[in-house]
């Protein structure tokens, strides 16, 4: 085996190239003018609430220090949150509480921190600690969204999330991410974390990487990530679709959480989606798009799109 | 979305057409060479004189470099406006004299010179008058005639003598006598002197090393012999002198390199450009209101061109790096600026003390974030981290004897900050490896860029036909419109390629 694929290897695969994604997709699909809806999550969350999407609540919002020293009496009465900078990169600058002890906050990882820590974390927030470039930014309390039970064991901490690639409202191609300690809990494939390829048509598990290699274990459980199924697959999609006609993006990553019981809720969105989801899920996204290119139906309706993704995109996904 | 490829397509073509049209027009009608000739080498030099004139009538003098072996001297300018001009033949050596009859404030004058390398062109040797007197008295005299009795017996003549006192005021430790005779007086006179004392003929010259594009030098102190009916010359560090082709004289006979009269904080730097003899022809050729040629440009400005112009061939390098390539880099064109900063301070030299510096400032930066600042105060004290670090480099270097260390100096102090400053907001908010992976692209772009900007021929091209770079602004268009495969992406989708079986 060569140490390089050619590039006719991988053009009959349908893999796409980044100078590709950008050049054909990112720039001929994405109006720039919308990339702060979904750069920006409060803007999104604010978006998503209004079409009546499930997201998880926004508590709070707090965008000046002196609503910082207030925070006391907003986070009397609520036993579990999530703060998170509200143009953050990478996972970073981001709490999770899921109890109390007396004066005390725990997080999911069971340690525990007092007032004045959440003080100074929002302070950084606030000042553009997390935040790309450094922007002065705001931070947003949300509600903590509780996993379905069927992914308690299979990730090291934070919240596995499922990455949907929507090209012109078409869910096309998704994979399950997966917090490891090397990507401490995060579910940002590039920094360590497992992504796991789904059948878009029955959202049951293909293969899965690590660091663009394949691997058939989650790395700290040891949990076989074969025979994996999603549950509410198609209501899944259907949000995952709706996504487009909120943001009006034709091409958008979408990162989705099942809740135990609200089901599918949409967490963020990214319009410059990584590449690496043609590799947890063993093919390229060429064909697919194609596919959905070739179809000529005028303003199809979002169970349409999803029809179509669930029915294998017309015969793309085999 | 195809119409416009092919619309991309056609204007590079048209560009690139344009750029070698134009170039062939303009080879064939002036003969500037396509290729760097070395033989065919013109120098154009330039002495700036500086002083703040403080009403009265103001007079300055400057000493003009002697004919010598290897340079035909071609031309000569030294008009500046309000100040007469003379060139004054009476002395031993030539000297320009600007006058006016009052001026006040800052005054520049200018004299340039071009000197066409010329290897074939000998000047008969002026020979010395007679040999020096003792300047010797005390105490000195008593050391000179120590060092000299320790060296003359080994001597055969006036050039192993040279040789020999060169050496021994280089050999460390000193030897007691000549420690002593250091301490009063500078190394090329006081061998000058010794010289002397041993009835030869020798004295000090200064002399301008020539570099392309180097701009507000000054001179250099060296060591003439009269030996067997010839001056040699010797470098009072590295011994004897034999190949001067890098060397221009400037002042050998002469009491002092400049006087100003009704001024005050008065200097002279120079600076200097090489082209080849064609180009120089052009320059002179075109005279018209539309002289759109470099060569018209005062020579530190032209020294400027020189390297600007090689900017956009960089440009082009960090896209083929990054669109065909796929290297990651930390900032965009941040490493054609380092690359434009090699271009001065050496490949070598220029990466020690760039990846030295960042390593330290990216240290510290563990400290600051321990104080927990806010982002703006943290970058704020690495500019002043990074300012402490290159002047205590720059002052340790030249201690230890590594000149290179020097070098330093040449490093844009705004681009050693903004690449400390980029690193670490990198190092912030993707992690150490992803700072590691693009510092390391970002280098190894930087010193790709160099190794192309560097190239003799590259540097020709880019400032004798400025309408080539049409060419590369085509080329660049080109690559812009690239959808296929990067050379790292072969690597990283290889998993899905074994699946193809």
């Amino acid at each position: 085996m060569s140490w390089l694929a050619t590039p006719s290897e991988l053009r009959e695969r349908g893999v796409m190239g980044l100078n590709r994604r950008n050049l054909d997709y990112l720039s001929g699909f994405n109006d720039r003018r919308a990339y702060p809806l979904v750069d920006n999550k409060l803007l999104t969350k604010q978006l998503a609430a209004r079409a009546g999407m499930p997201t998880p609540a926004l508590l709070h919002h707090l965008s000046r220090q002196y609503e910082v020293e207030a925070v006391r009496e907003h986070l009397a009465d609520l036993p579990e949150f999530v703060i998170k900078p509200a143009q953050g990169s990478g996972g970073r600058g981001i709490l999770v509480i899921v109890g109390r002890e007396g004066e005390y906050f725990v997080k999911s990882s069971r340690e525990q921190v007092d007032l004045r820590h959440i003080k100074r974390l929002l302070t950084n927030i606030i000042s553009g600690l997390h935040s790309l470039g450094g922007r002065t930014d705001s931070a947003i309390v949300e509600s903590l969204v509780n996993a379905h039970p069927m992914f308690d064991s299979m990730t090291a901490g934070g919240v596995p999330d499922i990455r949907v690639i929507v090209f012109q409202g078409y869910p096309v191609m998704a994979m399950l991410r997966l917090g490891t300690r090397a990507s401490d809990g995060r579910a940002n494939l590039h920094q360590g974390a497992v992504g796991v390829g789904l059948d878009i048509r029955s959202g049951r598990s293909i293969g899965a990487v690590q660091d663009d290699r394949a691997v058939t274990q989650h790395p700290d459980s040891h949990v076989p990530l074969q025979g994996i199924c999603v549950p509410d697959w198609p209501a899944l999609l259907r949000l995952a679709s709706r996504c487009f006609d909120v943001t009006g993006l034709g091409y958008l990553g979408c990162d989705i959480v099942i809740d135990a019981q609200a089901g599918p809720v949409l967490l963020e969105m990214n319009a410059r989606p990584g590449l690496s989801i043609q590799i947890a899920n063993g093919t390229g996204l060429d064909d697919r798009l194609r596919a959905v290119l070739a179809r000529d139906s005028f303003a199809p309706t979002v169970d349409e799109r999803v029809a179509f993704a669930l029915d294998g995109l017309g015969g793309a996904v085999g | 979305m195809f119409i416009e490829r092919w619309f991309c397509v056609l204007g590079a073509v048209l560009l690139a057409a344009l750029g070698l049209g134009l170039a062939v027009y303009r080879h064939v009608g002036t003969g500037v060479p396509v290729l760097p000739d070395e033989d065919r080498l013109v120098w154009q030099v330039e002495a700036r004189v500086e002083f703040l004139a403080t009403g009265a009538p103001a007079e300055a003098l400057l000493t003009l470099p002697p004919e010598q072996d290897g340079f035909l001297a071609v031309r000569e300018t030294g008009a500046s406006p309000g100040f007469g001009f003379v060139v004054d033949q009476s002395g031993k050596q030539r000297r320009a004299h600007w006058t006016r009859r009052s001026a006040t404030g800052e005054q520049v004058l200018f004299y340039q010179t071009e000197l066409i390398v010329d290897p074939a062109h000998r000047v008969a040797p002026v020979p010395p008058e007679d040999v020096g007197q003792s300047s010797f008295e005390g105490p000195y005299a008593t050391a000179a005639t120590g060092v000299l009795d320790a060296v003359l017996p080994r001597v055969t003549n006036a050039g192993t003598l040279a040789d020999q006192l060169v050496q021994a005021v280089n050999t460390r430790p000193l030897s007691q006598n000549l420690s002593l005779l250091l301490r009063s007086h500078a190394p090329a006179p006081l061998v000058g002197a010794l010289l002397n004392e041993a009835g030869v003929a020798a004295r000090t010259v200064k002399a301008l090393p020539l570099a392309d594009g180097r701009r507000y030098q000054r001179l250099r102190d060296h060591l003439q012999v009269w030996h067997e009916g010839d001056w040699l010359l010797y470098d009072l560090v590295s011994g004897r002198l034999d190949d001067t082709a890098q060397l221009l004289l400037w002042q050998t006979d002469a009491p002092s390199l400049f006087d100003v009269v009704g001024g005050v904080g008065s200097r002279v730097t120079f600076s200097m450009t090489s082209q080849s003899r064609s180009a120089l022809a052009l320059s002179r050729l075109r005279t018209g209101p539309l002289d759109l040629t470099l060569h018209g440009l005062p020579v530190a400005e032209q020294a400027t061109f020189k390297l600007l112009l090689t900017l956009p061939v960089g440009a082009l390098v960090v896209v083929f790096m990054r669109l065909l390539v796929g290297v990651r880099t930390a900032g965009t064109f941040m490493p054609v600026l380092i690359a434009l900063s090699f271009l001065q301070t050496e490949l070598l030299a220029g990466t020690v003390v760039l990846v030295l510096v960042v390593s330290a400032a990216l240290l510290l930066r563990f400290y600051l974030s321990a104080l927990n600042l806010l982002l703006v105060a943290r970058i704020a004290t690495l500019v002043v981290v990074v300012i402490a670090l290159v002047t205590t480099l720059a002052v340790v270097s030249y201690r230890m004897g590594l000149i290179s260390g020097l070098a330093i100096t040449f490093f844009p102090m705004v681009i050693l900050a903004w690449t400390v400053e980029r690193m670490s907001i990198l190092w912030e908010e993707e992690g150490a490896g992803e700072a590691l992976i693009q510092g390391a692209g970002s280098l190894l772009v930087a010193i790709s860029a160099y190794l192309v900007m560097n190239l003799p021929v590259v540097r020709h091209l880019s400032f004798n036909y400025p309408e080539l770079h049409l060419c590369v602004l085509a080329a660049i268009l080109l690559l812009g419109r690239y959808t296929g495969y990067r050379l790292l992406e072969l690597r990283r989708f290889r998993p899905l390629a074994d699946q193809s079986e």
